[in-house]
């Protein structure tokens, strides 16, 4: 990506991490007229805990009450449906159930119900056994009872995040991969950051470094208020004919630990059962455990039974940046430095609305310029798509209908894909049953040269020796 | 060749691998009219055009060929009886009509035709279908995604670990062999190679040790595979890790339509004729039972032509007829159904009915009709073998036994 420093040689602000939080966050500032650079050290944007997560739009009806975390949510939520179709994103419009499976947990639906209201969702609805089954027949039979959260919504995890950092492109903002940020000093009025691509100097700095949040103060600030305790949450995606199997999320009843396991649609067409919370240190091993998956395949089975018959696509985890305490961590530091850390597993549906408070404690005001919004692809399963036109130029993904036309787009652009994995979250290509048995060649083909973490490698990367471990 | 798409043919084919062709040819040989057949791949063939070693054409050629030409001889042979083939449309629909939407480079359309054989093959199971544990690093993926990248000139990994000992595996080894890939071991979960010998002695003849009761646990590695962790509680140090066989019916069009699936192949419900459930349907090849080797969905292409063309003068039973019920460790059976015999050609369409089991068996298998035995013999076999029985030519009530010795 060619950079353009400004001339003056300083950025207004400087963006440390392109999760879905730095992404909303480079759009907020650039929106506002700020000259801003994002800095990623992966390949590609979403590389974090911002890759795999349940791709729910929440209203925050469970969040903790009076909360920044519950009115952020909130904040999030109404600036999404503000503002996706303009960008073209899309909003698959589910609602959810908060299901009683016990005689325990049927006790304790209406004191959720009085937690909805309190955090602003008074359009909650109690159901009983029978009018629970009238709306999701396919539920198993020790399901009690319920009650519906209408706007709790499906999104698509990887296209609204595009979105909002296209949009801070398109209103000037530089974005920096495979782009580590090694150390920083502040002058007392601006900063001047060491990445591996060289000095960035900013007047302030934004840390959205997610998994790292707490390393990310650590260097810069020499402290740091908390520290992430990684949280592992795994997930089983079923093949699409399970898709007509639920229509809404369907949500257990909350602990105190985790939302518990949820299962719902997703935007391409999907049924998935997920996540599971297990703490572990490592900030980036997102292993899959097939016993922990049989078990959650199980407890799938439980909420549908029809389920059982139902063929399994993919398996994926994702890592939430939780600290030892169940809040946001958002700080202001007399460094000029905000953090952005703990954002747990709620900040898909919270980003826009942390951007929003983030922007207000920055007290610069900056010449705001005439609003720009571009229009990201549309990939979701019912909306229309491009190999229902002519000159798709041939499907190359067969199980997700990814055309040639797609995945020459997501190369190029603003921000084009720089590995398989960006690819991916950018078409769908491999997403499908088959995971590229079809499509390996074609997609090795079109992505030769293009990629910053090819798909093949040119050379031996470890010369290893022909005996094995024991 | 996408632009000049007919509205209607006699019969369409989908798939344009070595049934599919086989099919196509037939069914212009004997006289029918418009002979279509669709592929979505750049490329006709199917799956031998990426197989450059294994012996192909004995059968059909009466040669030795290697896979992509033999690929190239059936679509050479298709053409040359009269058969249009069509490549780079994505049939997206089966409707009843037969009528089918497709979608290529000219856009979405709608054909329609009197009959139409699907022959959309099979695919491995992948590694998240299997349960993989562990990381997912760049450099896991099944053979036809391997052989798929090594036909671009690049390499995926130098150093790989090949799990499962199918045919296919070693087609594998023998892809990597040719790229200068060089494979650091072997696994197979069960207690012995799965291909027949002498295929089984073939990693050790390249100094490839293999392993068997073995699984694969975990994937190691962040960008790219750093280690492959087995059951036994080894490591395998190694770059990539290719997930061979275990093919499966590619349906997702089956999926979207009324098109009866049987559970045990996972391929659609036929009778002997290779009919569907819908009206005008008939399936063919790899689609029906995974897996068999091209020479032999060759032959079944060529049968259930032979059986649409009989269709197509009026000249099939009406009904689908009764379900083959099935007692003992049977995995899958084709055909599912089996029509009334036609007294005048009663060697139409399939003559053995075909199954798998899923563990070693030992046993005697029999086949009723009417309570009565009409044929049974002695089985010792294993999971992914071919496993023939005649089909009844009289009868009703059919139902297949397999008794295992020592039980009762």
């Amino acid at each position: 990506m060619p950079t353009t420093h400004p001339t003056d040689g300083a950025f207004d602000i400087a963006i440390i991490g392109a999760g879905v939080v730095g992404c909303a966050l480079a759009r907020a500032f650039a929106m506002d007229g700020a000259r801003v650079v994002v800095l990623e050290k992966a390949h590609d944007i979403l590389d974090g805990a911002s890759k795999g997560n349940s791709a729910i739009l929440h209203t925050g009806f469970d969040a903790p009450e009076g909360t920044l975390e519950a009115e952020l949510i909130a904040a999030g939520h109404a600036e999404y449906l503000a503002i996706h179709d303009r960008l073209n994103l899309p909003l698959l419009k589910s609602g959810a159930l908060v299901i009683a499976w016990t005689e325990e947990e049927e006790a304790a639906l209406p004191s959720l119900m009085d937690q909805a209201r309190a955090n602003g969702v008074d359009d909650v609805e109690a159901l009983d056994g029978a009018a629970l089954r009238a709306l999701e027949p396919g539920l198993g039979p020790q399901a009690r009872a319920a009650f519906r959260v209408p706007r709790e919504y499906l999104i698509d995890p990887w296209a609204a995040p595009l979105a909002y950092l296209t949009q801070a492109v398109r209103h000037g903002a530089t974005v920096l991969r495979t782009c580590e940020v090694t150390n920083g000093h502040f002058t007392g009025t601006t900063w001047d950051l060491e990445t591996s691509h060289g000095p960035v100097q900013a007047n302030g700095v934004i840390n959205a470094a997610g998994l790292y949040g707490d390393k990310v103060d650590q260097m810069l600030l020499g402290r740091s208020d908390f520290s992430i305790k990684p949280r592992k949450g795994q997930f089983v995606v079923y093949d699409k004919p399970a898709f007509d199997l639920a229509s809404h999320i369907l949500l257990p009843v909350p602990t105190k630990v985790t939302k518990g396991i949820v299962v719902c649609r997703t935007i391409w067409g999907n049924l998935l059962v997920g996540p599971t919370a297990e703490e572990q240190d490592s900030r980036n091993d997102a292993s899959l455990d097939p016993s922990i998956l049989e078990a959650l395949k199980k407890r799938g089975e439980d909420i549908l039974p029809a389920l059982k018959d139902h063929n399994v696509t993919a398996l994926y985890a994702g890592l939430r940046p939780a600290t030892e305490e169940k809040r946001y961590r958002i700080n202001k530091h007399p460094e000029q430095v905000i953090t952005v850390g703990g954002i747990r597993s709620t900040g898909l549906s919270a980003a826009l609305g942390i951007a929003q408070h983030v922007r207000a404690l920055w007290d610069t005001r900056w010449k705001v310029p005439k609003p720009v919004w571009p229009r990201v692809p549309n990939i979701a399963e019912t909306a229309p798509r491009d190999w229902q036109n002519p000159g798709h130029g041939g499907v190359i993904c067969h199980c997700e209908m990814v055309t040639q036309r797609e995945i020459l787009a997501a190369l190029n652009g603003p921000l084009p894909a720089r590995s398989l994995a960006g690819l991916k979250r950018r078409t769908r290509v491999t997403m499908g049953r088959c995971q590229g048995y079809y499509c390996a060649g074609a997609l090795a083909e079109l992505t030769k040269d293009r990629l910053t973490q090819p798909m093949t490698q040119a050379e031996d990367r470890n010369p290893l020796p022909m005996t094995h471990d024991d | 060749m996408t632009t000049d798409l007919p509205d209607q043919a006699d019969v369409i084919i989908t798939g344009a691998g070595p049934a599919g062709l086989a099919a196509a040819a037939t069914l212009a040989d004997l006289g029918v009219g418009q002979v279509v057949v669709l592929d979505r791949e750049s490329e006709a063939g199917g799956v031998p055009r990426h197989c450059s070693h294994s012996p192909y054409g004995l059968r059909e050629f009466r040669r030795l060929m290697n896979g992509p030409r033999y690929a190239k001889a059936l679509v050479r042979r298709a053409i040359s009886a009269g058969v249009a083939i069509h490549t780079g449309v994505n049939v997206t629909r089966l409707l009843p009509g037969p009528t089918l939407e497709v979608t290529s480079n000219a856009g979405p359309a709608t054909l329609s035709a009197r009959a139409v054989l699907l022959a959309t093959g099979a695919r491995e199971t992948t590694r998240a279908e299997r349960f993989i544990g562990g990381t997912k690093p760049q450099g896991v993926m099944s053979t036809g995604a391997l052989q798929l990248i090594l036909e671009t000139g690049q390499k995926p990994f130098r150093r790989p670990v090949v799990l499962g000992t199918e045919l296919v595996a070693f087609s594998a080894i023998l892809s990597c062999r040719l790229a200068g890939i060089r494979p650091v071991a072997m696994v197979e979960p069960n207690g012995r190679v799965t291909a027949r010998w002498p295929t089984a002695l073939f990693p050790r003849m390249l100094g490839i040790p293999l392993t068997t009761n073995t699984s694969v646990s975990h994937v190691e590695g962040g960008e790219h595979v750093t280690g492959i962790h087995l059951s036994n509680g080894e490591k395998l140090q190694a770059d990539g890790l290719i997930v061979t066989g275990r093919f499966q019916p590619d349906t997702p069009l089956l999926a979207d339509s009324t098109i009866q699936r049987d559970p045990g192949t996972g391929g659609p419900e036929i009778d002997q004729y290779g009919r569907c459930t819908l009206a005008g349907y008939f399936a063919a090849g790899n689609l029906l039972r995974a897996v068999e080797t091209a020479g032999w969905s060759w032959s079944e292409g060529r049968a259930i032509a032979h059986a649409i063309h009989a269709y197509l003068a009026g000249n099939l039973p009406p009904e689908m007829g009764e379900r083959i019920t099935l007692l003992g460790p049977i995995l899958a059976h084709v055909p599912q159904r089996i029509a009334p015999a036609l007294a005048s050609r009663s060697f139409l369409g399939l003559s053995a009915l075909q199954l798998r089991v899923g563990q070693p068996v030992d046993g005697t298998l029999s086949l009723l009709a009417e309570g009565k035995t009409v044929t049974s013999k002695h089985l010792r076999t294993g999971p992914e073998r071919r496993i023939l029985l005649p089909l009844p030519r009289y009868g009703t009530q059919p139902n297949v036994q397999l008794r295992v010795k020592g039980e009762p």
